[in-house]
């Protein structure tokens, strides 16, 4: 029930994350969910995008690195404590976070979030044992 | 003052005599003594007999960094272990460092050379020297020790760092001279004027700098900065450390002890000598050396020498300033520095071969600064920042380890480094010398 995530190696520099986004736009890819961690000198670029297998060979032929990495797509209740919830059911599970971030768009009374966990497929068993929905590729709404 | 009259004033055809005498006995005792030159001799199908005089040195096979590294640690001593007393190691360009051992005889030697040096420069016996190389496995800071000690110099080993306290002793002291690398020198400048000191009021009024490229610019900087006579040393741990030549006053070249170290220049593509005063690559033979005497070292550095007397008085040959590499050594405070050493080391790390640039810069007055960019490819890409940081950390650490200087890493992104005809430049020198 993993979901691809794109993740793209990004110098610190001007009108580098406009270049990315626009060869994305203009190979007509959708981004649906993203996030930037950064460091002094560089960034990572995570997103999860409509056509993921078609960004990853968009991206080596720009040579842009870029890399497909495992991640979860789970519903949250979108109400006040609906988040610590599930991190409760994750952390009674042992399972380490280690980033999160939202969709763009909303799907359904639930937000819908990215987790990269240490062990995915744990995270999966834990979820489905406390009956948090995890949402697979084919499920997310084609727009 | 001339250190030793008799010698550095000799007339020509008695030096040539004295090189050729030294040279038939060296011949004869590497061949009796080290199989490994024994071998390179029969291999070049020549025999100790064959040498007769200083002429028929070219006769003799050179000997290169890569013998010292394929027989390392002692494969090229000529005398047993017990009998060498102290030893030096540097960095060497792939694995194995290059070790050098001297002799309780070798070292009078470099004492000997050494204070000709400091008396070429302009040292008096009663002078005070502050020496800020580094001492330990570096020649530097040894070398002069050693060289002060036999002119009877007061000494101040203050090695190298440490700028404040260097300046502290400066005023304390009121040494007269100062020997460390031409741009720690520009460094303690500013560190000077920031603590509120003028040097022109320093007490330095002679410095003898080395173990890295300057140039007529940087040395009109220092002796303007300092109100002080910036001479040039030279020298290679291969062969003694510094104290190879070096500069008298009138700096007009360096003096090369030739009594002891014979110099050749080479085109270092045939190997044949090029006409006096053309530039090409030094040769040299240690003539009188115990330990790893080395027949016809090829140093690597571009020169150019003259055999015209000196207003001096010294009939030593002079060579110019070092005028490039043969080889893509680069040297930063001191230390040699190989791009296949960095090479090296990122294929140690994840046995990946990354592209990378060495960039080499020197701010105004600041201490030269290596950065190391590596691009980052899938094989190394990771989506945590802790996992990249933690790449950052091994490369910049284990480059540190091999280089023995502080460095920066900064992971690009791939075809960021300029390439020619489709090969990395793996180095980019900004320093204005």
């Amino acid at each position: 029930m993993k979901i691809r995530q794109i993740s793209v190696f990004l110098e610190n520099r001007k009108g580098r994350l406009y270049e990315v986004c626009s060869l994305l736009g203009q190979a007509g890819i959708n981004i649906r969910a993203l996030t930037i961690a950064e460091t002094e000198s560089f960034g990572v670029l995570r997103m999860v995008v409509n056509k993921p297998d078609e960004a990853i060979s968009l991206f080596r032929k720009h040579n842009i690195t870029a890399n497909l990495t495992d991640v979860v797509a789970v519903e949250v209740p979108d109400r006040p404590g609906g988040l610590a919830e599930v991190l409760k059911v994750l952390s009674d599970g042992n399972v380490n976070v280690e980033y999160m971030y939202a969709f763009v768009e909303k799907f359904s009374e639930k937000a819908l979030l990215v987790f990269r966990f240490d062990d995915p497929g744990r995270a999966h068993q834990v979820l489905s044992r406390a009956g948090i929905t995890v949402i697979s590729e084919k499920e997310l709404p084609n727009l | 003052m001339i250190w030793n009259e008799k010698i550095e004033t000799m007339p020509l055809e008695d030096l040539k005599n004295l090189q050729s005498e030294r040279l038939v006995k060296l011949v004869r005792y590497v061949y009796d003594r080290c199989p490994v030159y024994r071998k390179k001799f029969e291999e070049a199908g020549v025999s100790p007999s064959d040498i007769r005089s200083i002429d028929d040195i070219t006769k003799l096979p050179f000997t290169t960094k890569l013998d010292m590294r394929d027989n390392y640690p002692y494969g090229l001593f000529s005398t047993p272990r017990e009998e060498v007393v102290e030893i030096h190691v540097s960095s060497g360009t792939t694995g194995n460092p290059t070790l050098v051992g001297y002799t309780r005889e070798d070292i009078k030697l470099w004492s000997e050379v050494m204070a000709r040096a400091l008396c070429c420069a302009g040292a008096k016996p009663d002078d005070i020297i502050q020496i800020a190389y580094g001492y330990g496995l570096f020649t530097g800071g040894l070398g002069f020790h050693y060289g002060a000690l036999e002119m009877g110099l007061t000494i101040i080993p203050t090695s190298s760092g440490q700028t404040k306290r260097q300046l502290k002793i400066m005023q304390d002291f009121q040494p007269r001279i100062l020997a460390c690398t031409p741009s720690y020198c520009l460094y303690m400048a500013e560190e000077a004027k920031e603590m509120g000191l003028d040097p022109r009021k320093g007490s330095w009024r002679i410095g003898i700098f080395g173990a890295e490229p300057w140039s007529e610019a940087m040395r009109r900087e220092i002796e303007e900065t300092w109100n002080m006579t910036a001479t040039d040393i030279y020298g290679l741990s291969e062969i003694i450390g510094p104290g190879v030549s070096q500069e008298c006053t009138y700096k007009e070249g360096l003096h090369l002890f030739s009594d002891v170290f014979y110099p050749e220049i080479i085109d270092p593509e045939t190997g044949k000598p090029v006409p006096e005063g053309q530039d090409g690559e030094l040769v040299i033979t240690t003539l009188t050396k115990q330990a790893i005497p080395l027949i016809r070292y090829r140093t690597r550095d571009i020169v150019s020498m003259t055999t015209a007397p000196c207003r001096c008085g010294r009939t030593s040959p002079r060579t110019s300033k070092i005028k490039g590499r043969t080889d893509d050594m680069i040297v930063v405070r001191g230390i040699n520095v190989f791009p296949s050493q960095i090479e090296h080391v990122l294929l140690g790390i994840e046995g990946t071969h990354p592209h990378y640039q060495l960039v080499i810069d020197r701010q105004a007055h600041k201490l030269d600064e290596v950065e190391i960019m590596v691009e980052v490819d899938e094989k190394i890409f990771s989506d945590e920042i802790k996992q990249m940081r933690a790449l950052e950390q091994k490369i910049k650490k284990e480059i540190e380890a091999v280089l023995s200087i502080g460095v920066k890493v900064k992971l690009v992104e791939p075809k960021t480094i300029q390439r020619s005809e489709g090969k990395a430049k793996r180095v980019v020198d900004k320093r204005v010398l």
